[in-house]
């Protein structure tokens, strides 16, 4: 049987079966999302260890990471190739689709002594924005639990400036170099790596 | 479409929901107790299998296929290299048996696309309101005169990953120093286009490291081949290529490279101008889609499955879909990514259908890495959309290859995401 019999028969009941509602000619955040998933996970969780995990991002963070990806502002290997694939429109419904998933943590082999060593300086140098020891995205970036690999490609990229450090994290970033040097920066890493 | 009759419809949903339907009640018909049957549970199969299972939990899925577990092709050349162990590239089904999928180990032997029924090997009759064909591909032996499956045993193609790769890796292992690996790469269409190219580069990877005055040989009936211009860079940097002493020699189709037959006894391979004789030789003959889609009648005069790309429904067959290497979805690779893109496309199509939604609009993505050598991997990426011809497009001024003057820091980057992406397409496909 087609959907065009099953669709009159509802159409005769006086249903409307709620389900998609977005413009005829886009596709859904959903069906966009899931062309994501082969690198980034289903639903956005990464299984790792170097394609971060983009579920729970704001919409906004979302919205910003693609456009730089998309206008060249930000490096990469593969993303700005990628995100010039996509509509203003598009990458707006695959922000709303990936906000709502929950970020899902897989465990990563991390020192516990710099992961303890870790959560002081995130305290002193990164709470402040990165709030709930990094569990919050309010100003960027989910970090609590984020894969290692990558949350080390960023700092290189920050570092490097094959991406543009927010200006508060700069000052923190050159703080936290001057005053514990590479080490205080692995260990950050290895304290976010820590969270489950 | 077929034909909508009271019969067929009490036959695919049960009295209860008719009975409903005709007192007026038409929200019974949702797509509970729908029936969908998965024919094959490789990348585009299972992927299928479970995303339909996540966007409607009301619709049975059965899918059928004869191995207990699956080996990935992609990172299979990875094993010929003693990169990773097989066991790594192994995958069971018990992952789609979490999302409520039943999964049947038995062989389809035939579809009826008028009574809607399965038939296997295992004398089961499984109806469907809708198929999903996944047979990926079969090989055309006969491309290459002399090769046949029982020679494959032993001169193995290895183009499905699993006991052919092992018994390879351990023909590469056996060869001693200063022999020759010669690889028959295939005519187009074929899955996963830059993989005898990696294959090249990872075997020559391992005799690099292990028996440096081995060579490898490509013979290929073709002119050009993917990911080209970035193979032979890579293949300077690494293995001498375009010097007399290079690890990797490339004989293209004008220079002679078709092979006309084969000597298994001699190991032996006759070409167009001379004859090449192996140490250990891979044949990567001619394909097109697995034999149940021929059984089927699913496909077209070249061997591959004509389908409808916003819903992969066959143009042939109504009511039966087909995603993955079988199916005819240019400009999209026969890829893992693009099965696994195709199969989402498909699953959400498919879920539509039997709630009786017009299908939504489609969007699709290939992404594919290939390893070059020691910290160098490139990629191909692509983002399409259905165009306003019905036809798959791939989206201008988007995808493309990695930059030809990309840093040693993102070519090192490249393996880890090949790795990453690994994880996540495993997982995303039997998770």
């Amino acid at each position: 049987m087609g959907y065009k019999a099953i669709s009159s028969l509802l159409l005769l009941g006086g249903l409307a079966f709620g389900a998609t509602s977005q413009a005829a000619d886009m596709p859904s955040g959903q069906m966009l999302g899931n062309t994501c998933a082969g690198c980034h996970g289903t639903n956005g969780s990464s299984m790792g260890p170097a394609t971060p995990t983009i579920a729970g991002i704001t919409p906004e963070y979302f919205v910003d990471t693609m456009t730089s990806y998309k206008n060249g502002e930000r490096e990469s290997t593969i993303m700005t190739r990628i995100a010039k694939g996509y509509t203003d429109e598009e990458i707006k419904a695959m922000a709303n689709f990936f906000s709502d998933k929950p970020f899902l943590r897989q465990a990563q082999a991390h020192d516990a002594e710099k992961a303890d060593f870790g959560r002081k300086l995130h305290k002193k140098y990164c709470e402040k924005c990165h709030e709930d020891g990094g569990l919050k995205a309010d100003e960027g970036g989910i970090l609590a639990g984020q894969w290692m690999t990558y949350l080390n490609y960023a700092l290189d990229d920050f570092a490097s400036e094959r991406r543009e450090t927010p200006k508060k994290m700069a000052r923190q970033m050159e703080k936290l170099q001057a005053d514990q040097g590479d080490a205080g920066v692995e260990a950050l890493v290895h304290y976010y790596g820590s969270q489950k | 479409m077929s034909k909508f009759n009271r019969r067929d419809f009490i036959k695919l949903t049960g009295s209860a929901a008719v009975a409903g339907m005709v007192v007026g009640f038409p929200q019974i018909v949702g797509a509970a107790g729908k029936k969908v049957v998965i024919v094959g549970g490789g990348i585009g199969g299972a992927t299928a299998a479970k995303y339909i299972r996540m966007a409607d939990s009301g619709v049975e899925v059965t899918l059928v296929e004869p191995n207990a577990d699956y080996h990935t092709c992609f990172m299979s050349n990875e094993v010929l290299a003693g990169e990773r162990s097989i066991d790594s590239i192994r995958f069971t089904y018990d992952g789609l048996k979490g999302h409520g999928v039943n999964v049947v180990k038995d062989t389809v032997t035939a579809i009826d696309p008028a009574a809607r029924t399965v038939t296997t090997a295992g004398g089961q009759t499984l109806s469907y309101d809708r198929c999903i064909v996944a047979p990926g591909i079969s090989l055309v032996y006969d491309s290459v005169p002399g090769y046949s499956a029982e020679v494959a045993e032993t001169v193995p193609h290895a183009w499905k990953a699993g006991p052919q790769t092992v018994t390879l890796r351990k023909q590469l292992e056996a060869m001693p120093d200063g022999g020759t690996v010669v690889i028959v790469a295939p005519p187009n269409p074929f899955r996963c286009p830059p993989g005898p190219y990696e294959r090249a580069s990872l075997i020559a990877h391992y005799l690099k490291n292990n028996k440096p005055k081995s060579k490898v040989l490509i013979l290929d009936p073709k002119d050009k081949f993917s990911k080209q211009g970035l193979f032979t860079a890579g293949w300077k940097k690494f293995y001498g290529y375009g010097t007399d002493n290079s690890m990797i020699e490339w004989i293209s189709g004008a220079a002679g490279g078709k092979v006309e037959s084969f000597d298994a006894g001699s190991m032996t391979l006759q070409g167009a101008v001379e004859s090449f004789k192996g140490d250990v030789i891979n044949i990567i003959p001619a394909q097109r889609a697995g034999t149940i889609a021929q059984t089927a009648g699913l496909t077209n005069d070249a061997g591959w499955c004509p389908v409808n790309p916003k819903t992969f429904e066959s143009t042939v067959h109504a009511g039966i879909h087909v995603v993955g290497d079988a199916s005819i979805a240019s400009p999209m690779p026969k890829s893992g990514y693009a099965a696994n893109s195709e199969a989402k496309v498909c699953a959400a199509a498919v879920v539509d259908l039997l709630n009786g939604r017009e299908p939504g609009q489609p969007s699709y993505v290939n992404t594919c890495y290939s390893i070059v050598g020691k910290d160098h991997g490139i990629s191909v990426a692509a983002v399409y959309r259905l165009g306003d011809d019905g036809k798959i497009a791939s989206v201008e001024g988007a995808g493309g290859l990695t930059p030809g003057d990309a840093s040693a820091e993102m070519l090192k980057r490249e393996v880890t995401f090949a790795h990453s992406w690994f994880q996540n397409i495993t997982h995303d496909t039997f998770g």
